[in-house]
Protein backbone atom coordinates (compact mmCIF):
# COMPACT_ATOMS: atom_id res chain seq x y z
CA UNK A 1 0.00 0.00 0.00
CA UNK A 2 2.68 2.42 1.11
CA UNK A 3 4.68 1.51 -2.02
CA UNK A 4 1.68 2.51 -4.09
CA UNK A 5 1.73 6.02 -2.68
CA UNK A 6 5.42 6.36 -3.52
CA UNK A 7 4.96 5.05 -7.05
CA UNK A 8 2.04 7.41 -7.61
CA UNK A 9 4.03 10.27 -6.10
CA UNK A 10 7.11 9.54 -8.20
CA UNK A 11 5.12 9.37 -11.46
CA UNK A 12 3.39 12.57 -10.47
CA UNK A 13 6.73 14.19 -9.64
CA UNK A 14 7.91 13.94 -13.26
CA UNK A 15 4.95 16.17 -14.10
CA UNK A 16 5.88 18.42 -11.19
CA UNK A 17 9.36 18.76 -12.71
CA UNK A 18 7.74 19.84 -15.97
CA UNK A 19 5.61 22.42 -14.20
CA UNK A 20 8.69 23.54 -12.25
CA UNK A 21 10.41 24.37 -15.55
CA UNK A 22 7.56 26.50 -16.88
CA UNK A 23 6.38 28.18 -13.66
CA UNK A 24 9.53 28.53 -11.62
CA UNK A 25 12.47 28.50 -14.03
CA UNK A 26 10.93 30.23 -17.06
CA UNK A 27 8.32 32.22 -15.12
CA UNK A 28 5.85 31.21 -17.83
CA UNK A 29 2.37 30.45 -16.43
CA UNK A 30 1.59 27.51 -18.67
CA UNK A 31 -1.77 25.74 -18.51
CA UNK A 32 -1.03 23.41 -21.42
CA UNK A 33 -0.27 20.81 -18.76
CA UNK A 34 -3.90 19.88 -18.17
CA UNK A 35 -4.09 18.84 -21.81
CA UNK A 36 -0.61 17.49 -22.44
CA UNK A 37 -0.60 15.06 -19.52
CA UNK A 38 -3.68 13.38 -20.99
CA UNK A 39 -2.11 13.52 -24.46
CA UNK A 40 0.94 11.70 -23.12
CA UNK A 41 -1.27 9.07 -21.53
CA UNK A 42 -3.29 8.66 -24.72
CA UNK A 43 -0.26 8.41 -27.01
CA UNK A 44 1.54 5.90 -24.80
CA UNK A 45 -1.61 3.81 -24.37
CA UNK A 46 -2.43 3.69 -28.07
CA UNK A 47 1.17 2.79 -28.91
CA UNK A 48 1.17 -0.05 -26.41
CA UNK A 49 -2.32 -1.30 -27.33
CA UNK A 50 -1.37 -1.30 -31.01
CA UNK A 51 1.81 -3.28 -30.39
CA UNK A 52 4.42 -0.56 -30.91
CA UNK A 53 5.90 -1.30 -27.52
CA UNK A 54 6.51 0.53 -24.29
CA UNK A 55 9.74 2.27 -25.29
CA UNK A 56 8.31 3.67 -28.51
CA UNK A 57 5.16 4.62 -26.60
CA UNK A 58 7.05 6.65 -24.00
CA UNK A 59 9.37 8.29 -26.53
CA UNK A 60 6.40 9.26 -28.69
CA UNK A 61 4.51 10.51 -25.61
CA UNK A 62 7.46 12.75 -24.77
CA UNK A 63 7.77 13.96 -28.37
CA UNK A 64 4.08 14.74 -28.70
CA UNK A 65 4.24 16.56 -25.35
CA UNK A 66 7.12 18.68 -26.68
CA UNK A 67 4.97 19.42 -29.71
CA UNK A 68 2.09 20.61 -27.45
CA UNK A 69 4.53 22.94 -25.68
CA UNK A 70 5.83 24.24 -28.99
CA UNK A 71 2.26 25.08 -30.04
CA UNK A 72 1.68 27.07 -26.84
CA UNK A 73 5.01 28.89 -27.11
CA UNK A 74 4.43 29.66 -30.80
CA UNK A 75 0.97 31.11 -30.10
CA UNK A 76 2.53 33.22 -27.33
CA UNK A 77 5.50 34.34 -29.46
CA UNK A 78 3.72 35.02 -32.74
CA UNK A 79 0.45 36.54 -31.56
CA UNK A 80 2.06 38.28 -28.58
CA UNK A 81 -0.64 37.10 -26.18
CA UNK A 82 0.10 36.16 -22.57
CA UNK A 83 1.42 32.65 -21.95
CA UNK A 84 -1.58 31.96 -19.74
CA UNK A 85 -4.05 32.46 -22.59
CA UNK A 86 -1.84 30.59 -25.07
CA UNK A 87 -1.79 27.64 -22.67
CA UNK A 88 -5.55 27.66 -22.19
CA UNK A 89 -6.03 27.64 -25.97
CA UNK A 90 -3.73 24.66 -26.47
CA UNK A 91 -5.23 22.84 -23.49
CA UNK A 92 -8.76 23.27 -24.85
CA UNK A 93 -7.79 22.14 -28.33
CA UNK A 94 -5.94 19.17 -26.88
CA UNK A 95 -9.13 17.87 -25.30
CA UNK A 96 -10.58 17.16 -28.75
CA UNK A 97 -7.27 15.86 -30.04
CA UNK A 98 -6.93 13.51 -27.08
CA UNK A 99 -10.35 12.01 -27.86
CA UNK A 100 -9.20 11.52 -31.45
CA UNK A 101 -5.99 9.83 -30.34
CA UNK A 102 -8.05 7.48 -28.14
CA UNK A 103 -10.15 6.60 -31.19
CA UNK A 104 -13.10 8.80 -30.19
CA UNK A 105 -13.45 7.07 -26.87
CA UNK A 106 -13.28 8.73 -23.46
CA UNK A 107 -10.97 6.02 -22.13
CA UNK A 108 -8.96 3.08 -23.35
CA UNK A 109 -7.78 0.38 -20.98
CA UNK A 110 -4.47 -1.43 -21.02
CA UNK A 111 -5.63 -4.94 -20.24
CA UNK A 112 -3.85 -8.04 -21.47
CA UNK A 113 -0.88 -6.08 -22.83
CA UNK A 114 2.61 -5.65 -21.45
CA UNK A 115 3.08 -2.38 -19.60
CA UNK A 116 6.02 -1.08 -17.64
CA UNK A 117 4.29 -2.10 -14.43
CA UNK A 118 3.96 -5.67 -15.60
CA UNK A 119 7.62 -5.72 -16.64
CA UNK A 120 9.10 -4.23 -13.45
CA UNK A 121 8.30 -7.34 -11.33
CA UNK A 122 10.04 -9.43 -14.00
CA UNK A 123 13.08 -7.15 -13.98
CA UNK A 124 13.38 -7.27 -10.19
CA UNK A 125 12.34 -10.88 -9.42
CA UNK A 126 13.89 -10.73 -5.95
CA UNK A 127 11.41 -8.02 -4.90
CA UNK A 128 7.71 -8.18 -4.28
CA UNK A 129 5.64 -6.88 -7.16
CA UNK A 130 4.82 -3.63 -5.36
CA UNK A 131 8.44 -3.03 -4.39
CA UNK A 132 9.60 -3.83 -7.91
CA UNK A 133 7.23 -1.18 -9.28
CA UNK A 134 8.62 1.27 -6.78
CA UNK A 135 12.24 0.41 -7.63
CA UNK A 136 11.59 0.72 -11.36
CA UNK A 137 9.80 4.03 -11.04
CA UNK A 138 12.43 5.40 -8.69
CA UNK A 139 15.14 4.49 -11.19
CA UNK A 140 13.19 6.15 -14.00
CA UNK A 141 12.64 9.34 -12.02
CA UNK A 142 16.28 9.46 -10.93
CA UNK A 143 17.44 9.25 -14.53
CA UNK A 144 15.06 12.06 -15.51
CA UNK A 145 16.20 14.16 -12.56
CA UNK A 146 19.90 13.70 -13.26
CA UNK A 147 19.45 14.49 -16.96
CA UNK A 148 17.55 17.64 -16.02
CA UNK A 149 20.20 18.69 -13.50
CA UNK A 150 22.90 18.22 -16.12
CA UNK A 151 20.87 20.13 -18.70
CA UNK A 152 20.26 23.12 -16.46
CA UNK A 153 23.96 23.48 -15.77
CA UNK A 154 24.85 23.76 -19.45
CA UNK A 155 25.10 27.19 -21.08
CA UNK A 156 21.68 26.69 -22.66
CA UNK A 157 20.16 25.65 -19.36
CA UNK A 158 21.62 28.69 -17.64
CA UNK A 159 20.20 30.90 -20.38
CA UNK A 160 16.74 29.43 -19.72
CA UNK A 161 17.15 30.27 -16.04
CA UNK A 162 18.23 33.78 -16.87
CA UNK A 163 15.20 34.23 -19.15
CA UNK A 164 12.88 33.55 -16.24
CA UNK A 165 14.69 36.05 -14.07
CA UNK A 166 15.10 38.84 -16.59
CA UNK A 167 14.21 38.73 -20.28
CA UNK A 168 16.22 41.87 -21.07
CA UNK A 169 19.45 40.12 -20.07
CA UNK A 170 18.80 37.43 -22.67
CA UNK A 171 18.13 40.02 -25.37
CA UNK A 172 21.25 41.95 -24.36
CA UNK A 173 23.32 38.82 -24.77
CA UNK A 174 22.15 38.40 -28.36
CA UNK A 175 19.73 35.55 -27.77
CA UNK A 176 16.22 35.36 -29.16
CA UNK A 177 13.90 34.95 -26.15
CA UNK A 178 11.23 33.39 -28.40
CA UNK A 179 13.52 30.48 -29.26
CA UNK A 180 14.39 29.92 -25.60
CA UNK A 181 10.69 29.87 -24.71
CA UNK A 182 10.09 27.25 -27.41
CA UNK A 183 12.82 25.09 -25.91
CA UNK A 184 11.72 25.59 -22.31
CA UNK A 185 7.97 25.18 -22.71
CA UNK A 186 8.58 22.28 -25.10
CA UNK A 187 10.77 20.47 -22.59
CA UNK A 188 8.30 21.18 -19.80
CA UNK A 189 5.39 19.64 -21.67
CA UNK A 190 7.52 16.75 -22.87
CA UNK A 191 8.11 15.78 -19.24
CA UNK A 192 4.45 16.30 -18.39
CA UNK A 193 3.37 14.01 -21.22
CA UNK A 194 5.98 11.45 -20.20
CA UNK A 195 4.47 11.48 -16.72
CA UNK A 196 1.05 10.94 -18.31
CA UNK A 197 2.45 7.99 -20.27
CA UNK A 198 3.69 6.36 -17.06
CA UNK A 199 0.48 7.13 -15.19
CA UNK A 200 -1.65 5.43 -17.84
CA UNK A 201 0.45 2.29 -17.54
CA UNK A 202 0.35 2.34 -13.75
CA UNK A 203 -3.40 2.80 -13.45
CA UNK A 204 -4.05 0.57 -16.47
CA UNK A 205 -5.97 2.98 -18.66
CA UNK A 206 -5.84 6.35 -20.41
CA UNK A 207 -8.61 8.83 -19.87
CA UNK A 208 -9.38 12.01 -21.79
CA UNK A 209 -10.22 13.72 -18.49
CA UNK A 210 -6.99 12.65 -16.84
CA UNK A 211 -5.50 16.12 -16.82
CA UNK A 212 -8.24 18.16 -15.21
CA UNK A 213 -6.79 20.25 -12.39
CA UNK A 214 -3.28 18.85 -12.80
CA UNK A 215 -1.59 22.27 -12.96
CA UNK A 216 -2.92 23.27 -9.57
CA UNK A 217 -1.91 19.94 -8.09
CA UNK A 218 1.56 20.37 -9.55
CA UNK A 219 1.84 23.88 -8.12
CA UNK A 220 0.72 22.61 -4.73
CA UNK A 221 3.48 19.99 -4.89
CA UNK A 222 6.11 22.59 -5.85
CA UNK A 223 5.08 24.79 -2.95
CA UNK A 224 5.07 21.90 -0.49
CA UNK A 225 8.58 21.11 -1.68
CA UNK A 226 9.70 24.68 -1.21
CA UNK A 227 8.75 24.51 2.46
CA UNK A 228 11.25 21.69 2.93
CA UNK A 229 14.41 23.73 2.33
CA UNK A 230 15.54 26.75 0.33
CA UNK A 231 18.35 26.57 -2.19
CA UNK A 232 19.45 28.01 -5.51
CA UNK A 233 21.18 24.82 -6.61
CA UNK A 234 19.33 23.12 -9.43
CA UNK A 235 19.93 19.60 -8.10
CA UNK A 236 18.27 20.55 -4.81
CA UNK A 237 15.48 22.45 -6.53
CA UNK A 238 14.56 19.38 -8.60
CA UNK A 239 14.94 17.16 -5.53
CA UNK A 240 12.52 19.20 -3.49
CA UNK A 241 10.03 19.26 -6.38
CA UNK A 242 10.11 15.45 -6.43
CA UNK A 243 9.73 15.27 -2.65
CA UNK A 244 6.88 17.78 -2.89
CA UNK A 245 5.15 15.54 -5.42
CA UNK A 246 5.41 12.52 -3.13
CA UNK A 247 4.23 14.49 -0.09
CA UNK A 248 1.25 15.80 -2.04
CA UNK A 249 0.22 12.30 -3.09
CA UNK A 250 0.70 11.08 0.49
CA UNK A 251 -1.56 13.85 1.77
CA UNK A 252 -4.19 12.91 -0.79
CA UNK A 253 -3.87 9.29 0.28
CA UNK A 254 -4.39 10.23 3.90
CA UNK A 255 -7.37 12.29 2.82
CA UNK A 256 -8.87 9.30 1.02
CA UNK A 257 -8.20 6.95 3.87
CA UNK A 258 -9.03 8.99 6.93
CA UNK A 259 -10.91 11.90 5.40
CA UNK A 260 -14.27 10.26 6.13
CA UNK A 261 -13.56 10.78 9.82
CA UNK A 262 -14.02 14.49 9.33
CA UNK A 263 -16.50 14.13 6.48
CA UNK A 264 -14.12 14.70 3.54
CA UNK A 265 -14.69 12.72 0.35
CA UNK A 266 -12.51 12.55 -2.79
CA UNK A 267 -14.98 15.02 -4.30
CA UNK A 268 -13.50 17.67 -2.03
CA UNK A 269 -9.89 17.14 -3.14
CA UNK A 270 -9.85 19.82 -5.84
CA UNK A 271 -11.16 22.35 -3.35
CA UNK A 272 -8.62 21.26 -0.75
CA UNK A 273 -5.78 21.39 -3.28
CA UNK A 274 -6.73 24.93 -4.19
CA UNK A 275 -6.86 25.91 -0.53
CA UNK A 276 -3.48 24.25 0.00
CA UNK A 277 -1.97 26.41 -2.77
CA UNK A 278 -3.57 29.55 -1.32
CA UNK A 279 -2.27 28.75 2.18
CA UNK A 280 1.21 28.04 0.78
CA UNK A 281 1.21 31.38 -1.02
CA UNK A 282 0.01 33.15 2.13
CA UNK A 283 2.72 31.52 4.25
CA UNK A 284 5.40 32.37 1.68
CA UNK A 285 4.22 35.98 1.67
CA UNK A 286 4.11 36.22 5.47
CA UNK A 287 7.63 34.81 5.59
CA UNK A 288 8.88 37.40 3.10
CA UNK A 289 7.19 40.18 5.07
CA UNK A 290 8.62 38.86 8.32
CA UNK A 291 12.09 38.77 6.77
CA UNK A 292 11.68 42.37 5.59
CA UNK A 293 10.41 43.38 9.03
CA UNK A 294 13.38 41.74 10.72
CA UNK A 295 15.78 43.50 8.40
CA UNK A 296 14.07 46.80 9.24
CA UNK A 297 14.26 46.18 12.99
CA UNK A 298 17.92 45.27 12.64
CA UNK A 299 18.65 48.46 10.73
CA UNK A 300 16.72 50.55 13.27
CA UNK A 301 18.48 49.02 16.29
CA UNK A 302 21.78 49.59 14.51
CA UNK A 303 20.83 53.24 14.06
CA UNK A 304 19.81 53.57 17.71
CA UNK A 305 23.01 51.91 18.92
CA UNK A 306 25.05 54.07 16.56
CA UNK A 307 23.22 57.15 17.85
CA UNK A 308 23.88 56.13 21.45
CA UNK A 309 27.54 55.63 20.68
CA UNK A 310 27.75 59.06 19.08
CA UNK A 311 25.95 60.68 22.03
CA UNK B 1 30.47 53.76 -37.57
CA UNK B 2 26.87 54.60 -36.65
CA UNK B 3 24.79 56.44 -39.23
CA UNK B 4 21.31 57.62 -38.38
CA UNK B 5 19.51 59.11 -41.36
CA UNK B 6 16.16 60.90 -41.31
CA UNK B 7 14.91 58.85 -38.38
CA UNK B 8 11.42 59.72 -37.19
CA UNK B 9 9.49 58.00 -34.43
CA UNK B 10 5.82 58.62 -33.86
CA UNK B 11 4.08 56.93 -30.94
CA UNK B 12 0.35 56.04 -31.25
CA UNK B 13 0.07 57.41 -34.81
CA UNK B 14 -3.43 58.38 -35.90
CA UNK B 15 -4.83 58.60 -32.38
CA UNK B 16 -5.45 61.56 -30.08
CA UNK B 17 -2.37 60.46 -28.13
CA UNK B 18 -0.13 60.77 -31.18
CA UNK B 19 3.29 61.92 -30.12
CA UNK B 20 6.25 62.71 -32.32
CA UNK B 21 9.15 61.56 -30.17
CA UNK B 22 11.88 61.96 -32.79
CA UNK B 23 11.66 64.11 -35.89
CA UNK B 24 14.04 63.67 -38.81
CA UNK B 25 17.11 62.87 -36.74
CA UNK B 26 20.44 62.76 -38.55
CA UNK B 27 23.52 61.71 -36.64
CA UNK B 28 26.88 60.39 -37.67
CA UNK B 29 29.00 58.78 -34.97
CA UNK B 30 32.71 58.31 -35.68
CA UNK B 31 34.69 55.38 -34.30
CA UNK B 32 36.07 56.31 -30.91
CA UNK B 33 33.54 59.06 -30.30
CA UNK B 34 32.43 59.49 -26.71
CA UNK B 35 29.22 61.47 -26.88
CA UNK B 36 27.34 62.96 -23.97
CA UNK B 37 23.66 63.44 -24.68
CA UNK B 38 21.74 66.04 -22.67
CA UNK B 39 18.22 67.38 -22.82
CA UNK B 40 15.20 67.80 -20.58
CA UNK B 41 12.70 65.02 -19.86
CA UNK B 42 10.74 64.05 -22.93
CA UNK B 43 13.28 65.52 -25.34
CA UNK B 44 13.77 62.15 -27.05
CA UNK B 45 17.08 60.96 -25.57
CA UNK B 46 15.76 57.60 -24.44
CA UNK B 47 13.70 57.15 -27.60
CA UNK B 48 16.86 57.75 -29.64
CA UNK B 49 18.64 55.03 -27.65
CA UNK B 50 15.66 52.71 -28.04
CA UNK B 51 15.76 53.24 -31.80
CA UNK B 52 19.49 52.51 -31.98
CA UNK B 53 19.19 49.43 -29.76
CA UNK B 54 16.06 48.24 -31.57
CA UNK B 55 13.63 48.15 -28.65
CA UNK B 56 10.94 49.63 -30.89
CA UNK B 57 10.91 49.91 -34.69
CA UNK B 58 11.46 53.34 -36.27
CA UNK B 59 8.53 55.00 -38.05
CA UNK B 60 10.77 56.06 -40.93
CA UNK B 61 14.44 56.53 -41.72
CA UNK B 62 17.45 54.22 -41.69
CA UNK B 63 20.05 53.22 -39.11
CA UNK B 64 23.39 51.78 -40.21
CA UNK B 65 26.04 50.33 -37.96
CA UNK B 66 29.46 49.72 -39.51
CA UNK B 67 27.89 50.07 -42.96
CA UNK B 68 25.27 47.40 -42.25
CA UNK B 69 21.62 48.42 -42.41
CA UNK B 70 20.18 47.44 -39.03
CA UNK B 71 16.94 49.42 -39.31
CA UNK B 72 14.78 46.30 -39.20
CA UNK B 73 17.07 44.01 -37.24
CA UNK B 74 15.54 42.74 -33.98
CA UNK B 75 17.01 43.95 -30.70
CA UNK B 76 18.74 40.67 -29.87
CA UNK B 77 20.57 40.72 -33.23
CA UNK B 78 21.84 44.24 -32.68
CA UNK B 79 22.99 43.25 -29.21
CA UNK B 80 25.89 41.41 -30.88
CA UNK B 81 27.40 44.82 -31.65
CA UNK B 82 25.73 47.12 -29.15
CA UNK B 83 26.18 47.00 -25.39
CA UNK B 84 23.53 48.82 -23.43
CA UNK B 85 23.36 49.78 -19.77
CA UNK B 86 20.06 50.95 -18.33
CA UNK B 87 19.31 53.34 -15.52
CA UNK B 88 17.68 50.49 -13.59
CA UNK B 89 20.51 48.36 -12.13
CA UNK B 90 18.26 45.27 -12.08
CA UNK B 91 17.87 45.23 -15.87
CA UNK B 92 21.38 44.20 -16.82
CA UNK B 93 21.85 41.10 -14.68
CA UNK B 94 19.83 38.05 -13.75
CA UNK B 95 19.02 38.27 -10.04
CA UNK B 96 18.30 34.59 -9.44
CA UNK B 97 21.65 33.45 -10.81
CA UNK B 98 25.12 33.56 -9.30
CA UNK B 99 27.69 36.19 -10.24
CA UNK B 100 29.86 33.66 -12.07
CA UNK B 101 26.90 32.29 -14.03
CA UNK B 102 26.01 35.83 -15.09
CA UNK B 103 29.59 36.39 -16.23
CA UNK B 104 29.54 33.09 -18.09
CA UNK B 105 26.32 34.06 -19.84
CA UNK B 106 27.83 37.36 -20.95
CA UNK B 107 31.15 35.98 -22.14
CA UNK B 108 29.84 35.16 -25.60
CA UNK B 109 26.92 36.58 -27.52
CA UNK B 110 24.28 34.50 -29.25
CA UNK B 111 22.38 31.28 -28.68
CA UNK B 112 23.96 28.91 -26.20
CA UNK B 113 24.61 25.21 -26.66
CA UNK B 114 24.71 22.12 -24.49
CA UNK B 115 28.19 22.55 -23.11
CA UNK B 116 29.75 23.54 -19.84
CA UNK B 117 31.88 26.58 -20.50
CA UNK B 118 32.33 27.45 -16.83
CA UNK B 119 35.61 25.56 -16.49
CA UNK B 120 38.27 26.02 -13.84
CA UNK B 121 40.32 28.31 -16.09
CA UNK B 122 37.33 30.44 -16.95
CA UNK B 123 36.38 30.70 -13.32
CA UNK B 124 39.90 31.91 -12.57
CA UNK B 125 39.72 34.41 -15.42
CA UNK B 126 36.36 35.70 -14.15
CA UNK B 127 37.75 35.92 -10.63
CA UNK B 128 40.57 38.14 -11.82
CA UNK B 129 38.16 40.40 -13.69
CA UNK B 130 35.74 40.52 -10.76
CA UNK B 131 38.64 41.41 -8.49
CA UNK B 132 38.87 44.75 -10.29
CA UNK B 133 35.38 45.63 -9.06
CA UNK B 134 35.76 43.97 -5.67
CA UNK B 135 33.35 41.10 -6.34
CA UNK B 136 35.87 38.25 -6.53
CA UNK B 137 34.81 36.90 -3.15
CA UNK B 138 31.13 36.78 -4.11
CA UNK B 139 31.24 34.70 -7.27
CA UNK B 140 28.86 32.03 -5.97
CA UNK B 141 26.37 34.51 -4.48
CA UNK B 142 23.16 35.27 -6.29
CA UNK B 143 23.25 38.65 -8.02
CA UNK B 144 20.04 39.59 -6.22
CA UNK B 145 22.07 39.88 -3.02
CA UNK B 146 24.32 42.61 -4.42
CA UNK B 147 23.74 46.34 -3.96
CA UNK B 148 22.60 48.54 -6.85
CA UNK B 149 26.10 49.92 -7.33
CA UNK B 150 27.66 46.47 -7.34
CA UNK B 151 25.07 45.24 -9.82
CA UNK B 152 25.67 48.18 -12.14
CA UNK B 153 29.44 47.66 -11.95
CA UNK B 154 28.88 43.99 -12.79
CA UNK B 155 26.61 44.93 -15.70
CA UNK B 156 29.34 47.19 -17.01
CA UNK B 157 31.97 44.48 -16.69
CA UNK B 158 29.66 42.00 -18.42
CA UNK B 159 28.99 44.41 -21.27
CA UNK B 160 32.71 44.92 -21.91
CA UNK B 161 33.40 41.15 -21.90
CA UNK B 162 32.14 40.79 -25.46
CA UNK B 163 33.79 43.95 -26.82
CA UNK B 164 30.76 45.77 -28.25
CA UNK B 165 31.27 48.18 -31.13
CA UNK B 166 29.01 50.74 -29.50
CA UNK B 167 28.08 51.31 -25.87
CA UNK B 168 24.79 52.96 -24.98
CA UNK B 169 24.73 54.29 -21.43
CA UNK B 170 21.27 55.49 -20.49
CA UNK B 171 21.74 57.53 -17.29
CA UNK B 172 23.33 54.43 -15.85
CA UNK B 173 24.39 56.09 -12.60
CA UNK B 174 21.20 58.07 -11.96
CA UNK B 175 19.62 55.44 -9.69
CA UNK B 176 22.70 55.07 -7.49
CA UNK B 177 23.76 56.99 -4.40
CA UNK B 178 26.47 59.61 -5.02
CA UNK B 179 29.39 57.48 -3.86
CA UNK B 180 28.39 54.45 -5.92
CA UNK B 181 27.54 56.69 -8.86
CA UNK B 182 31.09 58.00 -8.76
CA UNK B 183 32.58 54.51 -8.56
CA UNK B 184 30.52 53.28 -11.51
CA UNK B 185 31.30 56.41 -13.53
CA UNK B 186 35.03 56.04 -12.89
CA UNK B 187 34.77 52.44 -14.00
CA UNK B 188 32.90 53.52 -17.13
CA UNK B 189 35.63 56.01 -18.00
CA UNK B 190 38.28 53.39 -17.38
CA UNK B 191 36.67 50.81 -19.68
CA UNK B 192 35.97 53.35 -22.41
CA UNK B 193 39.62 54.42 -22.33
CA UNK B 194 41.07 50.93 -22.03
CA UNK B 195 39.09 49.42 -24.92
CA UNK B 196 38.83 52.68 -26.93
CA UNK B 197 35.08 52.16 -26.96
CA UNK B 198 32.67 54.21 -28.98
CA UNK B 199 30.03 55.34 -26.52
CA UNK B 200 26.92 57.44 -26.18
CA UNK B 201 25.95 58.51 -22.69
CA UNK B 202 22.75 60.17 -21.55
CA UNK B 203 23.33 62.40 -18.55
CA UNK B 204 21.43 65.08 -16.69
CA UNK B 205 24.60 66.64 -15.41
CA UNK B 206 25.53 69.47 -17.79
CA UNK B 207 28.90 70.14 -16.20
CA UNK B 208 29.80 66.47 -16.56
CA UNK B 209 28.69 66.51 -20.20
CA UNK B 210 30.95 69.50 -20.82
CA UNK B 211 33.95 67.98 -19.05
CA UNK B 212 33.73 64.45 -20.37
CA UNK B 213 33.86 62.99 -23.86
CA UNK B 214 34.82 64.53 -27.16
CA UNK B 215 31.32 65.45 -28.27
CA UNK B 216 28.15 66.87 -26.79
CA UNK B 217 24.64 66.57 -28.17
CA UNK B 218 21.69 68.52 -26.87
CA UNK B 219 18.16 67.38 -27.64
CA UNK B 220 14.82 69.11 -27.37
CA UNK B 221 11.35 68.06 -28.50
CA UNK B 222 12.62 65.25 -30.69
CA UNK B 223 15.35 67.24 -32.41
CA UNK B 224 19.11 67.37 -32.04
CA UNK B 225 19.50 71.10 -31.54
CA UNK B 226 23.19 71.22 -30.74
CA UNK B 227 26.08 68.97 -31.74
CA UNK B 228 29.45 70.23 -30.56
CA UNK B 229 32.84 68.57 -30.80
CA UNK B 230 36.49 69.42 -30.31
CA UNK B 231 37.32 73.08 -29.60
CA UNK B 232 33.66 74.16 -29.80
CA UNK B 233 32.96 71.86 -26.87
CA UNK B 234 36.04 72.77 -24.85
CA UNK B 235 35.06 76.39 -24.51
CA UNK B 236 31.61 75.59 -23.08
CA UNK B 237 30.27 76.55 -19.68
CA UNK B 238 26.90 75.58 -18.21
CA UNK B 239 25.79 79.21 -18.60
CA UNK B 240 26.86 79.40 -22.24
CA UNK B 241 24.98 76.15 -22.94
CA UNK B 242 21.81 77.55 -21.40
CA UNK B 243 22.20 80.79 -23.33
CA UNK B 244 22.75 78.81 -26.50
CA UNK B 245 19.61 76.79 -25.80
CA UNK B 246 17.57 79.94 -25.26
CA UNK B 247 18.98 81.42 -28.43
CA UNK B 248 18.13 78.36 -30.55
CA UNK B 249 14.75 77.43 -29.07
CA UNK B 250 13.53 80.87 -28.04
CA UNK B 251 12.61 79.53 -24.61
CA UNK B 252 14.22 78.73 -21.25
CA UNK B 253 16.00 75.49 -20.56
CA UNK B 254 13.64 73.77 -18.16
CA UNK B 255 15.66 71.02 -16.55
CA UNK B 256 16.31 71.94 -12.94
CA UNK B 257 18.20 68.71 -12.57
CA UNK B 258 20.65 69.78 -15.24
CA UNK B 259 21.30 73.07 -13.46
CA UNK B 260 21.35 71.84 -9.90
CA UNK B 261 23.67 68.88 -10.30
CA UNK B 262 27.16 70.09 -10.82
Amino acid sequence: MIEGIFVEGLIFSIMVLGILISYRILDFADLTCDGSVATGAAVATMCIVNGLGITVGLILAFAVGVLCGLVTATIHNRLRIPGLLAGILTMTMLYSINLRILGNKANVSLVRVDTLYRLFPEAFPFLSSALASLAGTLLFVLVVKILLDLFFRTDLGLALGALGGNEQVIISQGMNPSVLKLIGVGLSNGLIALSGGLLAQYQGFADANLGTGMVVQGLAAIMLGEFLFSSNRISLITLRAILGGIIYKALMFLGRKYGYLIGITPNDFKLLTGILVIISLAIAQTRAMAAAGNARKKALSKLENGGAANA
Amino acid sequence: MLDIEHVTKVFFPGTVNEKVALENINLHVNPGDVICVIGSNGSGKSTLFNMIAGTFPVTSGTIRLDGKDITNAPEYRRAFMIGRIFQDPTKGTSANMSVEDNMNLASSKGMKGLKYSLTKERRKYFQELLGTIGLDSRMADNVGLLSGGQRQALTLLMATLSHPKLMLLDEHTAALDPRNAEIVMDLTKEYIKRDSLTAMMVTHNMQFAIDYGNRLIMMDEGHIILDLAGDDKKGLTVQSLIDEFRHIRKKDFDSDEGLLTS
